[in-house]
C-alpha cells in the first residue's frame, strides 16, 4: 500500500485511475449485458405470448375454451406443449372445420411460422409440455437408417404400412401416408401423439430413435426414394399388384389374343 | 414299311436331302411319321377366347424357366445372418439366409431383379389366366361330356396354382410373406382336434421354427409344379383326344371341327403368341415393381404391418376371414375358433361348388350324349346365372380382402366396407343370379324376335295411308342357323306313381329333386322356346306379317 500511496501524486495517477474506472465499467457492462438482453427477451417472450393469446382467441378458443381448458368440442390444451401446436397448426389440421369427418385431416396451413410460434408460446405458457424440436434432432446427420427401419416396423408399420404409405383404422379413421411430411412434423407427431396416434415420448423412443426413424422414412418414402423395380404402384402391396396384373397384364394379353385371332390364315381358293 | 424302298429308289437319283434322312432315322426308332400323320393336320377352331388356355400355358413355361434361374441363387435356409449387401436401409440387420439371398438376387445378381419380377408377374397372370379360362369353359358349357375329367384337371391346376403361388410368396421370408404364413398357421390351428398337430408337423414345432422355408421350397419348386406339369400335359392330351369345341355356325356340327390345321397355321400362330405373351410379361416386369421385399424388411414374429395382403388369388380367402365375425366357442378348456374355421370351410366349399357343377348339371339334364358345339351363355340361363353368382361370391371375397385399402382410397369407413361385404356375401349371389337369368331370357327373346322378324334396320318408312313402320331386314340363312342351332331340353317329369302293372311305386326323393331342378332349368319361364320351323314359315309367308 505504501508504494501506491507514495505515487498517488504522480502526474499519471489520474490517467491510471481513469483507465481502471473505464475497465471496470466496461467489464461490468460486459458482465451484465447478457442479463439485460435476457431481460429484453423476456419482454419479447411475453409479447409473443400476448400475440399468441390474441390469435388463439380468434382461431382456437371457440372449441378449446378461452383459457385452453377445453370444451365439449375440443380437448384441453394445458400441457400439450409447443410441439403439439406446431404440428397441428403447421400441418393445417388446426383450426379444424366445425363439422369434421371421422378425423381431422391435414390441409393448407393458413398461419405464418411466426404466428404458429406465437400460438405455441401461448399454449406452452399454460402448462409444461414438449417443446418444438430443433433441426439437429430431426436432421439426417448421424442417423442410422437400418436401425430406423427396424424401429419403424416394430412401432409404426402396424398402422402406417411397411414404408409409411398409410393404412386404415376403424370407422373411417386412418393413419396417413408419410410421404412429403416435414421431418419436424414427424418428430412432433411421435412426441405428442396427435388424434389416434399413440405418443412416443423420449422415454419410449429416444431422441436418437426418432432421428433414425425419420431418416428411414426419408430413404424409403420420399420424393428421392429410388424404386429399383420400376413403378411402385402406391407401395401398398399385393392388392394394387393384383389389380395391375388383371387389368394391364391379362387385359393386354386378351387384347393380343383378339388381335392374333382376327388375323387368320386365308384358305386358298383352288 | 416303305422307308427302305423309298431310300432305295432315292439312291438311284442320288442321296435324299439331309432333313429327310434325319426324319427317316427318327421314324425308324420313334415312329414319328404315323404320329405326325395323325396330328399334324389336326384341326383347331379359331376364336380369341380359345387362346386363354394358351396364355396360361405360356406363362407357366415362363414361370418354370425364370424359377430355375432363381433357384441358382436362392438359399432356402432360415439361419440368421447379418446383411452386408448393397441395399443401404437394411445394412447390419439380422435376417434369415432366405431373405438375405433374395436381397442378393434383387440387388447383386445380374438380371436377378428382372427375373424375379418376371417370375412374380407371370405367376399373377398365370392364375388370372386360369381363372378367366375356367370361366370361358364354364359359361360356354365346354365342360359337358366328354370333357368332365378335363374340367377337373383344369380345376386342380387352378387350385394347385394357388398353393404353388402361396408357397413361392412365402419363400423370401420377408415381413409380408411371414405375416401370410402366420395367417396360414392360424387357419390350420383353427381346425378342431387335428389343427395343432398339423401345425407342429408343418413347422417342425412352434411357429415359425427353422424349417418352413426349406419345406415350402421343396413343395414350391418340386412337388406342386411337378404335379401341375403332369396335369397340364394330361390336360393337353385330352384336348387333342377330345378335339377342340367350337361355336355353332353353318357347316359346324357335333361330328366335325371347322378351323385351321395345327401345321402350319397353329404352329406359327401359337409360336408367335408365346413370344407375345412373354413380351407383355417382360415389359410389365421391366417397368413395374412387384413385391419389393427390401421395403418390407425381414420377417420377425413380433412385427406386423398394415396392408398385409396375400397375392390376388388368395385374396378371396383373406376376405372370408376379414369379414367373418370373430366368433369362438370355449368348452372344457378348449377353444373352437369359428371366426377362422368357418371361413376355412367356406373356402373349400366355394371352390368345390364350381368344380362339381358339371356333374350336377349332367344329372339334372340326364343327357348322356357328347357335346362339341359350345353354348352361347344366354341359351343356358340357369347355368350362366349360377356362374355369375359364383363369380360374385368370389369378387365379394376379394373386396373383403382389400377392405382396408378400399376404405382409405375411397374415403370410406372400414366398418362400412366390412358390413357391405357381409351383406353382399349372402345377397350378392342371389341378386346376381336373378338379374343374370332375366338378362339371358331377355337376350333369348331378342334372338327369337330377330329370327322371326329380322334385323331392325333403323329405316322408317311411311306407308301410303300414313302409317309409319320400321323396315326389318330378314337374317341370312347362316345367321338363322347360328341363332337356332342350340338344343333345348324338356323339363324332366317325376315318373308315374304306379308302374306298368298298376302297383304303386316308391318315388325317391332324389327323383323329385331332379324334376324340380330340371323344371327350374328348362321349365316354362326359365327358357324361351326357340322359334320352330312352322312359326318361321308362318310369319315369313306373309300371313303373319304386320
Amino acid at each position: 500500500m505504501k508504494k501506491l500511496s507514495a505515487r498517488r501524486r504522480h502526474p499519471l495517477a489520474a490517467v491510471v485511475v481513469l483507465l481502471l474506472a473505464l475497465a471496470c465499467t466496461g467489464g461490468l457492462y460486459a458482465a451484465f449485458a447478457p442479463a439485460s438482453k435476457a431481460q429484453a427477451d423476456e419482454t419479447s417472450q411475453s409479447l409473443t405470448i400476448e400475440e399468441g393469446k390474441k390469435l388463439y382467441a380468434v382461431g382456437c378458443a371457440s372449441c378449446h375454451g378461452k383459457g385452453g381448458q377445453g370444451s365439449s368440442d375440443g380437448p384441453s390444451l394445458v400441457g400439450v406443449g409447443a410441439a403439439a401446436v406446431d404440428f397441428q397448426v403447421g400441418t393445417g389440421r388446426m383450426p379444424a372445420a366445425t363439422s369434421q369427418g371421422p378425423q381431422v385431416v391435414k390441409k393448407k396451413n393458413i398461419y405464418t411460422q411466426a404466428q404458429i410460434d406465437q400460438l405455441a408460446a401461448f399454449i406452452a405458457s399454460l402448462g409444461a409440455g414438449p417443446a418444438v424440436p430443433t433441426k439437429d434432432l430431426y436432421g439426417p446427420d448421424g442417423a442410422d437408417i437400418a436401425a430406423g427401419g427396424e424401429l419403424f416396423r416394430t412401432n409404426c408399420a402396424q398402422c402406417h404400412n411397411f414404408v409409411g404409405s398409410g393404412g386404415a383404422l376403424t370407422k373411417g379413421k386412418f393413419a396417413p401416408d408419410l410421404q412429403g411430411v416435414d421431418p419436424k412434423h414427424i418428430y412432433e407427431a411421435m412426441q405428442t401423439g396427435p388424434q389416434n396416434m399413440p405418443s412416443f415420448p423420449d422415454t419410449t423412443l429416444s431422441e436418437k430413435n426418432k432421428k433414425d426413424i425419420i431418416a428411414y422414412l426419408d430413404s424409403v418414402n420420399s420424393s428421392k426414394t429410388v424404386n429399383p423395380g420400376g413403378l411402385n404402384l402406391g407401395g401398398i402391396g399385393p392388392v394394387s399388384e393384383g389389380l395391375f396384373a388383371w387389368i394391364f397384364g391379362l387385359g393386354a394379353l386378351i387384347a393380343v389374343a383378339v388381335w392374333v385371332a382376327a388375323r387368320t390364315a386365308k384358305a386358298k381358293k383352288s | 414299311m416303305s422307308t427302305n424302298e423309298n431310300s432305295e429308289s432315292r439312291d438311284e437319283r442320288g442321296k435324299a436331302p439331309a432333313g429327310e434322312r434325319v426324319a427317316d432315322w427318327a421314324d425308324g426308332r420313334l415312329g414319328i411319321y404315323s404320329l405326325a400323320k395323325s396330328n399334324m393336320r389336326k384341326i383347331f377352331p379359331d376364336h380369341w377366347s380359345f387362346m386363354l388356355g394358351e396364355v396360361c400355358m405360356y406363362s407357366f413355361i415362363i414361370i418354370i424357366l425364370t424359377g430355375v434361374y432363381l433357384t441358382l441363387f436362392f438359399h432356402p435356409s432360415m439361419n440368421e445372418v447379418e446383411y452386408h449387401g448393397s441395399y443401404v436401409p437394411l445394412q447390419g440387420q439380422l435376417m434369415s439366409e432366405a431373405f438375405n439371398s433374395t436381397l442378393h438376387i434383387s440387388f447383386d445378381v445380374r438380371g436377378g431383379l428382372l427375373i424375379r419380377q418376371i417370375h412374380h408377374w407371370a405367376a399373377l397372370i398365370f392364375l388370372a389366366g386360369m381363372f378367366v379360362h375356367m370361366m370361358r369353359v364354364f359359361f360356354t358349357g365346354a365342360f359337358r361330356k366328354p370333357r368332365e375329367i378335363n374340367w377337373l384337371f383344369g380345376f386342380l391346376l387352378f387350385v394347385l396354382g394357388m398353393f404353388t403361388g402361396f408357397t413361392g410368396y412365402s419363400l423370401p421370408d420377408d415381413l409380408l410373406s411371414g405375416t401370410g404364413v402366420r395367417f396360414t398357421e392360424g387357419a390350420i390351428l383353427s381346425m378342431p382336434i387335428v389343427g395343432t398337430y398339423i401345425s407342429f408337423f408343418l413347422f417342425g414345432g412352434q411357429f415359425p421354427g427353422h424349417d418352413f422355408v426349406a419345406r415350402f421350397y421343396s413343395i414350391h419348386i418340386l412337388l406342386l409344379p411337378g404335379i401341375m406339369l403332369g396335369l397340364m400335359v394330361g390336360h393337353l392330351i385330352l384336348v387333342f383326344y377330345h378335339k377342340h369345341t367350337q361355336f355353332a355356325g353353318p357347316g359346324k356340327s357335333e361330328k366335325n371341327v371347322v378351323g385351321m390345321p395345327l401345321l402350319p397355321v397353329y404352329m406359327a400362330k401359337a409360336g408367335g403368341f408365346f413370344f407375345l405373351v412373354f413380351g407383355v410379361i417382360a415389359a410389365i416386369a421391366a417397368t413395374t415393381q412387384i413385391n419389393p421385399i427390401w421395403a418390407m424388411g425381414p420377417y420377425r414374429p413380433d412385427q406386423v404391418s398394415t396392408g398385409a395382403q396375400p397375392d390376388w388369388y388368395m385374396g378371396f380367402a383373406e376376405g372370408l376371414i376379414r369379414y367373418m365375425p370373430g366368433w369362438e366357442i370355449n368348452f372344457w378348456g378348449h377353444t373352437l375358433v369359428l371366426g377362422v374355421f368357418i371361413p376355412l370351410v367356406l373356402f373349400g366349399l366355394v371352390l368345390a361348388a364350381i368344380a362339381v357343377y358339371p356333374f350336377i348339371e349332367s344329372w339334372v339334364t340326364g343327357d348322356k350324349s357328347e357335346h362339341h358345339i359350345l353354348d352361347r351363355p344366354r341359351n343356358a340361363p340357369t347355368r350362366t346365372a349360377f356362374g355369375v353368382a359364383w363369380v360374385t361370391v368370389y369378387m365379394v371375397g376379394l373386396i373383403g380382402g382389400g377392405n382396408d385399402l378400399i376404405a382409405t382410397h375411397f374415403h370410406l369407413s372400414i366398418n362400412d366396407v366390412t358390413w357391405f361385404v357381409r351383406i353382399f356375401f349372402f345377397a350378392g349371389p342371389v341378386i346376381a343370379f336373378i338379374v343374370t337369368k332375366r338378362i339371358c331370357l331377355g337376350l333369348q327373346r331378342r334372338d327369337k324376335e330377330k329370327v322371326l322378324h329380322g334385323r331392325e334396320t333403323g329405316i322408317i318408312k311411311r306407308l301410303p295411308h300414313g302409317e309409319f313402320i320400321e323396315v326389318h331386314e330378314p337374317l341370312s340363312q347362316e345367321q338363322l342357323h347360328t341363332l337356332t342351332a342350340h338344343h333345348q331340353y324338356e323339363p324332366a317329369q317325376v315318373g308315374p306313381a304306379v308302374d306298368e302293372n298298376g302297383v304303386e311305386r316308391k318315388i325317391k326323393g332324389s327323383e323329385k329333386l331332379r324334376a324340380k331342378l330340371s323344371n327350374a332349368y328348362y321349365g316354362e319361364d326359365n327358357q324361351i322356346p326357340k322359334p320352330s320351323v312352322e312359326e318361321y314359315k308362318e310369319i315369313t309367308s306373309g300371313h303373319g306379317h304386320h
